[in-house]
């Protein structure tokens, strides 16, 4: 029995090592309380959280809060089981019809995560005799839903649309058998697709384009439907993914497609067959922040406003950060792992919370100190982690 | 077509500068355990073999490489189909 656990010894001593460094384990994070969508209680402090991806600050809008508790109050806490075995609630369809209509699509389906979505969808669509070719920079709930399909994968490099017309041209006949995937806007550095460029070449040959605008929807473009949007490119998009998790505040993922045929592959489709249905408080804060998110691009605004701020306060004090001005903002950091990781400690005991990356999880084998703004970010806040990161650029050019 | 040797020959030059430390290279040296290589280092090859040999090597022939040789069976195929 023991034998089963000797693979994860160097996970066990690379964690042992951290928690040895810093005195904290980086990846077991206990949030004692939840005060609003910018702030928390950890180790008995506020701590202002600036690594939570709430990009518009949705999770306590009095909406969206009270969308939820009607909800859970008229139909319970749960639907106890998958939509195929237990029957859609009359809500699943209908914010399948509200995202539909968002995006201008004949069709929509809503899954339980986004993870899900991308599993789902990536492992479903494609088969035997397809060819996935995705961005090397993309998420892991891409990469694993590859791995439960039966298409070949192939990657190009990030961002380079001339390496993906590369490989569409050594694929030959097989170009219009290739579903090439990509997102909007990259979790790790902030980054966007060269998505112009990218419809350009799918067209060209044929291929089918997936854009994931997890990080993208209610950031960018005029209605906040994304980079496909931003860029006036949506219909040369054959399938766009998504994530309530972010800027919608909740939990849950979404395909929509200019393809009323993907109404079909939702009973093929293993991840959304075998899966619990979303909860009906989720489904309700999820149409009320839809709606909010639809409306009006306030929350829009101020998130830039916030992420232009802070970016550009860090990129003073010379941190390397990603390429461009993103709500994602990832520090890149000229020191080890364990380094980096007492850095993260000491940006907590600041109070100030972002996200601890370390390789292989980035690009370049760096590790990163990412945070995400939020629109719920107030100026005071976003001056204190400032402040923050200003205290150790001393020692950042000491390491460096 | 390209033989299997050939396609080794290439490999230990591509490969050599990847090893943890300096051992002699032949078709039963294991990537992982022997070369030293982590996931993020696999990658980084990969995207060399493929400008060296210009081809696309497809995600999912990574689980039947474990050794030099096995690799170079795998491009042999490639290379043929290409």
């Amino acid at each position: 029995m023991a034998s089963l656990f000797n693979k994860f010894r160097s996970l066990e001593e690379t964690r042992a090592g951290l928690v040895a460094g810093s005195g904290v384990d980086p990846f077991h994070v206990v949030v004692e309380r939840v005060v609003s969508a910018t702030e928390a209680i950890i180790n008995g402090r506020k701590v202002i959280m600036a690594g939570t991806n709430n990009y518009l600050g949705l999770t306590f809008d009095p909406e969206c809060v009270a969308a939820a508790c009607r909800a859970v109050s008229e139909e319970g806490t749960g639907t106890t089981g998958s939509r195929m075995a237990n029957g859609s609630y009359a809500a699943h369809v209908a914010l399948e019809n509200e995202l539909a209509a968002f995006f201008n699509c004949p069709a929509a389906i809503v899954f339980s995560t986004g993870y899900i979505a991308n599993l789902a969808i990536l492992s479903t669509l494609t088969g035997a005799e397809d060819v996935i070719l995705l961005d090397a920079d993309c998420h892991a709930s891409i990469y694993d839903g590859t791995r439960l399909g039966s298409a070949q994968v192939i990657r190009f490099q990030h961002n380079n649309p001339a390496d993906l017309e590369k490989r569409l041209q050594r694929l030959g006949d097989r170009a219009g058998n290739t579903l090439v995937v990509v997102e909007g806007i990259y979790s790790m550095l902030g980054d966007r697709a060269p998505l112009r460029e990218i419809v350009d070449i799918k067209n060209r040959y044929g291929a089918s384009l997936l854009v994931d605008e997890a990080h993208s929807l209610g950031v960018l473009g005029e209605q906040g439907r994304g980079l496909a949007e931003e860029l006036g490119v949506e219909s040369g998009v054959d399938f766009i993914t998504g994530t309530f998790s972010k800027s919608l505040g909740s939990i849950g993922g979404f395909c929509v497609s200019c393809w009323p045929q993907l109404e079909t592959v939702r009973y093929a489709m293993r991840p959304y067959i075998f899966t619990a249905s979303s909860s009906p408080s989720l489904i309700a804060s999820t149409r009320k922040a839809l709606e909010i998110l639809s409306r009006s691009s306030a929350l829009r605004k101020k998130l830039w406003d916030n992420a232009t701020q802070l970016y550009q306060g860090l990129a003073a004090m010379g941190f390397e950060l990603g390429p461009e001005i993103s709500p994602v903002i990832a520090v890149r950091l000229p020191a080890t792992v364990g380094e980096t990781t007492a850095l993260w400690n000491e940006l907590l005991s600041q109070g100030i919370y972002v996200n601890l990356v370390l390789p292989p999880a980035t690009p370049g084998g760096k590790p990163l100190l990412r945070c995400s703004l939020s629109a719920a970010h107030s100026q005071v806040q976003i001056k204190a982690i400032l402040d923050a990161f200003s205290l150790f650029t001393e020692k950042l050019q000491t390491t460096a | 077509m390209r033989s299997k040797e050939a396609i080794l020959d290439q490999l230990y030059v591509l490969i050599r500068p990847y090893a943890r430390e300096p051992i002699e290279l032949c078709a039963e040296t294991g990537l992982i355990n022997e070369v030293g290589l982590d996931s993020v280092k696999v990658m980084e090859l990969m995207t060399q073999i493929e400008d060296h040999f210009d081809i696309s090597v497809p995600l999912n022939i990574l689980p039947r490489v474990n050794s030099l040789g096995d690799l170079a069976e795998q491009l042999q195929q490639l290379l043929q189909d290409s």
